[in-house]
Formats: structure tokens, sequence, C-alpha cells
């Protein structure tokens, strides 16, 4: 990359109109040795995708699908055992470097919350329980705006009353809130410098259906009212269809299906998204619901060609042997399955 | 025969703060209903974080006495069991699955030794030739054997095979009642329906009748043939499933209704996506 990797700060980007993130072929690995026994687990085995600017996508999957090290290694957290392989990680704010962590640390710094910021499952974790919320807003943010003082206490008041919170939670220590509430908080905390591009790893997982709703309208309205990318992970297909303009479906380390949200879930294309879809308890239908037969193969050593054979219903004999291709199937909507393309194909 | 559980005019109230500031919490309050009287069923309790939901399950599972009211099984008051062999016999009738797999099992012994010893406790069996044989029977109803189990630490498994293997040891006593606290709550999406449809076959099959509680309206929906609805420690609705779900009556349940986020109520999309017709 020939673009210097020195814009100064506070210019907005000028590839606006680009994504915001574009991953290629990305594969991140575990590797460990012990004994002179190598291991590998190929936990993201090549994934592409784009974020563009201004929508929430949403990543979905089972756990061991490698939805947690994908998201670890596009924001950056990669450390042994977790290695990155090959392909590249790009942020529209970050040209000149291939993924995150290769990118110096004063680089890190400078885009780190101002950004790219986090929002996590455990409120709990991320607040530190012997300060209170506001001194963990300065430790935070403050020095992305121009450091701590009146102005800054006043814009952090005004972004919590766009969260519906009372300026007196600064004064609270963390475990005075409910858990929605300090949701809440760390939504504020991770928005409040209005950052280009903001990852939620399962952040309404451990709350109830109630809070739920209501996190998640923020986090919406929030989204609209910055224009930011958000990458949202869960396993909750209903939050999905509740929250995410695009949607990937992560199986056993790679993409199976990519589209639009509704699309996905009207028509879904690859076999593990359609039972995905259909095994969706839903009230007012009585139909019974299938489970998938088997289990999610081991990343240490998965089946070859699509990971999914074992299971699928539509198996054919080149699932066994060849790994099945992303093909866009329709505009937007891409599926990685021999059966899906090969029937087109006929 | 299912056992008819009762529930009696059950509250329990938690006492609070130090010795100068006690207060008194209640956590479930005046709760009556009956488990079973019509044969097996799967009895819900929905509610949210602090509605009482899992006070009450310790209380039928006799780890918490009621502060007021009767909780009795098969006509025995759970407040009159005393001494091990009374309660041994009382908890091979009732037994429990908790939500989270991976914490219910000791990760440092192998999964077939908590079997093991459950068949010993409360099962009767007497020799391993009789442990082994109970304990591959009741994994053969969940659809795992012996051979798959035996040997293995929990890190081995998967969750959703660790929430079966806990399902398993819970029938090796042939127990009259399940009590399911969360069971699916931390199971992805593909393996949801496989342990909720293992709970149909245990009600239709085995004649268990399970307890389950939830968050979860889409679930209980499916599986549930009776629920009660809590809000902080009060039934505020209770009835036939699938009524009380299709046209719920009390303010809380319509909220609670309202907050399940159905695949039916997809997100409008914020940016222009391309066109989707092929």
């Amino acid at each position: 990359m020939s673009a210097s990797p020195t814009r100064p700060e506070g210019v907005p980007s000028t590839e606006r109109a680009g994504p915001v993130l574009q991953v290629r072929d990305l594969q991140a690995h575990f590797r460990t040795r012990y004994f002179g026994v190598n291991r590998e687990v190929k936990a993201v085995d090549g994934v592409t995708f784009d974020i563009r600017r201004d929508e929430t996508y949403g990543l979905a999957g089972e756990s061991s699908s490698g939805k947690t090290t994908l998201i670890k290694t596009v924001a950056g957290l990669v450390k042994p055992p977790l290695e990155m392989v090959g392909g590249s990680v790009r942020f529209s704010f970050l040209p000149g470097y291939d993924a995150l962590h290769r990118a110096p640390p004063q680089e890190v710094a400078r885009i780190r919350w101002r950004h790219l910021s986090y929002i996590m499952q455990g409120s709990m974790n991320v607040l530190n329980p012997l300060r209170k919320v506001g001194g963990t807003f300065k430790d935070f943010a403050a020095r992305h705006m121009g450091g701590p003082g009146p102005v800054f206490q006043e814009k952090v008041v005004e972004h919590l009353g766009r969260l519906r919170l009372d300026p007196s939670v600064l004064q609270a220590y963390p475990h005075e809130l409910s858990g929605g509430m300090r949701q809440r908080v760390t939504i504020a905390l991770a928005t409040i410098c209005r950052p280009e591009f903001i990852i939620a790893d399962e952040p309404t997982t451990a709350l109830d259906v109630l809070v739920q709703k209501d996190v998640l309208g923020m986090l919406r309205s929030v989204q609209r009212e910055m224009r930011s990318s958000v990458l949202f992970v869960t396993h909750d297909m209903g939050v999905h269809a509740h929250l995410t303009d695009r949607l990937g479906i992560m199986y056993a380390g790679r993409l199976a299906e990519e589209g639009p949200t509704r699309t996905l879930f009207e028509r879904p294309l690859h076999p593990y998204t359609r039972h995905l879809i259909a095994s969706l308890p839903r009230i007012g239908d009585d139909t019974p619901r299938k489970a998938l037969e088997g289990s999610p193969p081991s990343l240490a050593d998965p089946p070859p060609g699509c990971r999914f054979h074992p299971r699928c219903p539509l198996a054919m004999d080149v699932c066994r042997t060849a790994v099945p291709k992303m093909v866009e199937e329709e505009p937007g909507h891409r599926v990685a399955c021999h059966a899906v393309s090969g029937e087109r194909a006929l | 025969m299912s056992a008819p559980l009762t529930v009696d005019n059950v509250s329990k109230t938690f006492a609070r703060g130090g010795l100068l500031s006690r207060r008194r919490v209640a956590a479930v309050s005046d709760v009556s209903f009956t488990v079973g009287a019509n044969g097996p069923e799967i009895f819900t309790i929905i509610g949210e974080s602090g509605s009482g939901k899992t006070t009450l399950a310790r209380m039928i599972l006799g780890l918490h006495r009621p502060s007021a009211g009767r909780i009795t099984l098969d006509g025995t008051d759970l407040a009159t069991i005393r001494g091990s062999a009374a309660r041994h016999a009382f908890m091979a009738k009732v037994q429990p699955i908790f939500q989270n797999p991976f914490e219910a099992f000791n990760p440092l012994k192998r999964l077939d030794h908590y079997l093991f010893l459950t068949a010993r406790r409360f099962a009767g069996a007497s020799s391993t030739a009789e442990e082994e044989r109970l304990t591959d029977a009741a994994l053969r109803q969940v659809g795992l054997s012996l051979a798959e189990a035996k040997g293995r630490f929990p890190h081995e498994l998967s969750g959703g095979q660790l929430q079966r293997i806990a399902i398993a040891r819970a029938l090796i006593s042939r127990p009259k009642l399940i009590v399911a606290d969360e069971p699916v709550s931390m199971v992805d999406a593909s393996l949801r329906m496989a342990i909720v449809n293992q709970f149909k076959a245990l009600r239709d099959e085995l004649g268990i009748s399970i307890i389950y509680i939830t968050h979860d309206l889409a679930t209980a929906y499916y599986i549930s043939d009776r629920l009660i609805i809590m809000q902080k420690g009060h039934v505020v609705e209770a009835g036939d499933a699938r009524t009380v779900l299709a046209a719920p009556q009390h303010p809380y349940s319509r909220q609670l209704r309202e907050a399940v986020l159905l695949p039916e109520t997809l997100a409008v999309p914020s940016t222009p996506t391309l066109s989707s017709t092929p």
C-alpha cells in the first residue's frame, strides 16, 4: 500500500464510499507446540467479507464456529497461540496495514476508541469495579476528546441522555447498576467518541428479553444517528432478524452464506442456513422442529471438502472432496454450497 | 405414573443487610400450582431475572425451605423430610438439570464417575456391572451410550453432548419430576431443538413431568402444556400455554410477548441494499 499511514487526526476519511472494513481470505489459526507435538486449530479458515459504512453486519454461528476468533482478529487481539496465518483485515481509517495488530502501537492507540470500539458481553468485565462510572469514562475517552474537563463532562452527559441514562450514573459504582443499565453504560462508552466502527460481541446475551429489546433499540438508534458500522456477533437469530442489515452465517470456521438479513430469512439457500431458520420456534406455530443430526466438527481435524457435508441432507460426492467457493447467487447474496450452485448450473 | 407436585401458597423471603440495616426481600410471594395432576406434563415457569423463578425451583428441589406455605410431592410434605435415607428417596424422585452444562460437571473428574455415583446413590446399584447397566440405559434414552462417555472428561465433549449427559444423569434414578432451570439458554440454536425435543420425548415415552424454567417464550410455546408467568415473586398469569401465549392478558405478559424477537419482526434496512430480485 502506498497510502500514508500518518493521516492527521480529525481529518475525515476520504474513503467513505468504499467499505469501512475489508476482510480478505482471512485465516487465523491457533498453533500450539507442546513436547514436540504440533496442534493447529483452524478456527477461521478463509473468510472474505466487507462491511460498508452505516450498516449493521450480523455474524451468526454456533459456538466453535470461529466467530469469536474472527472478531478477535478483526479487533487486533492476535496473541499466541492465535496467529493470523493469511489474508488481510483492512480498515478504511487505517490505510497501509493489512491487520490491526501489525500496525505500530501509536497508530493503534490513535484509532482505538476514536475510530474503532467494542461492546463486550459481560459489562462487569469492561467497567472497572473499583472506579465510579464517571472515572471509567475519563479513562477510556477523555484523551480522544480533548482531555477531561467541563467540556468533556458536558459531552458525556449529553451522550448519556441519548441512551436515556441519568447523569447520576457517573457517580455510581458498576455494582450499583442493574445489568441492563450497565450494558447501556458500556454502549455509551463505546459510542461516545462517535467511532466509525463498533464491534459488538453478544452484548445482550446475558440480559432479559425485556431489557434486551430496549438495549438493542438504543444501539440501533445510536448507530443510525452516527452512521457508523457495527459488526454484531450473536448466535441468537431473533436478535439478528431484529437488528442487522446484512447477515453472515459461519459454520466451522468459514462463511456458509451471506446476504441481506431479510433475504436470508425469507430465502435461505445453504442447507445449514435453511435448517437454522426452519428450526426457530415461533409462537403460534406447532409444527415439530427437527434437530440437526451430528455435532459440529472439530476444527483441529475438520472434514475435507465442505465442512458441513457430514450433517448435510444434500451432500454429494463432490462435497466430500472439494471446498465450495462463495458464489454470488443473486446480487449481494453469496453462498458456499455445491448443491445450490450446481442446481443453478443445471 | 407421574407424581402430583403441589405447591400451596408458597412464599420465600430472604434477609439482607447486616445487623443494623436488616431488610427482608420477598423472592416468592404466595405461589400455588400443581404439576402432573392429569398425567405427565411440561410445566413452564416464565419470568425475567429477579422474578423468583429460580428460588421457586430450589424450593421444589428441597434446597430452600419455604418461609410460608407447603410443597408436597406424592403427598409427602417436603418440610417433613428428615434423615439422609428419606432425603435420598426424595432426591431420587426429583432431579435437576442446570443451565450451564460446562459448570454442572467437575472438570477434573471423568464423566462416568458422576454418572456411576448417581446410580449408586439414587438407583440402588450395588455392583459396577449394575452401575454400568443403569448408566448405559439412561444414556441410550438421550441418544448416547456409555461407550461414548466412558473415561471422557467434560472438556472433550461439546456443550450439547454435555447437556444430554446431564439429562441422562437425571434419568438414572428414574425420577418422576425433572426441574430444568434454563436448560437451553447456553446452548446454540441448532442444538436447542435437540434438547427441547428430548424433553418432549421424556414426557411422552417415560412419563416424566418437567418443570421448565425459561425466559424464552418461543421454546416455551413449543414444548409446554401449562405455564405460569412470574413477576417480582408473584404469579401474574397462569394457564394453558397456547392460550396464554397466543393472547396474554396481564400487561406484564403482554410486554414479554412483545419483546420476543421473532424472525417476522425483521429490521428495516438502513442502507439502500441492492435489489434482491434474482
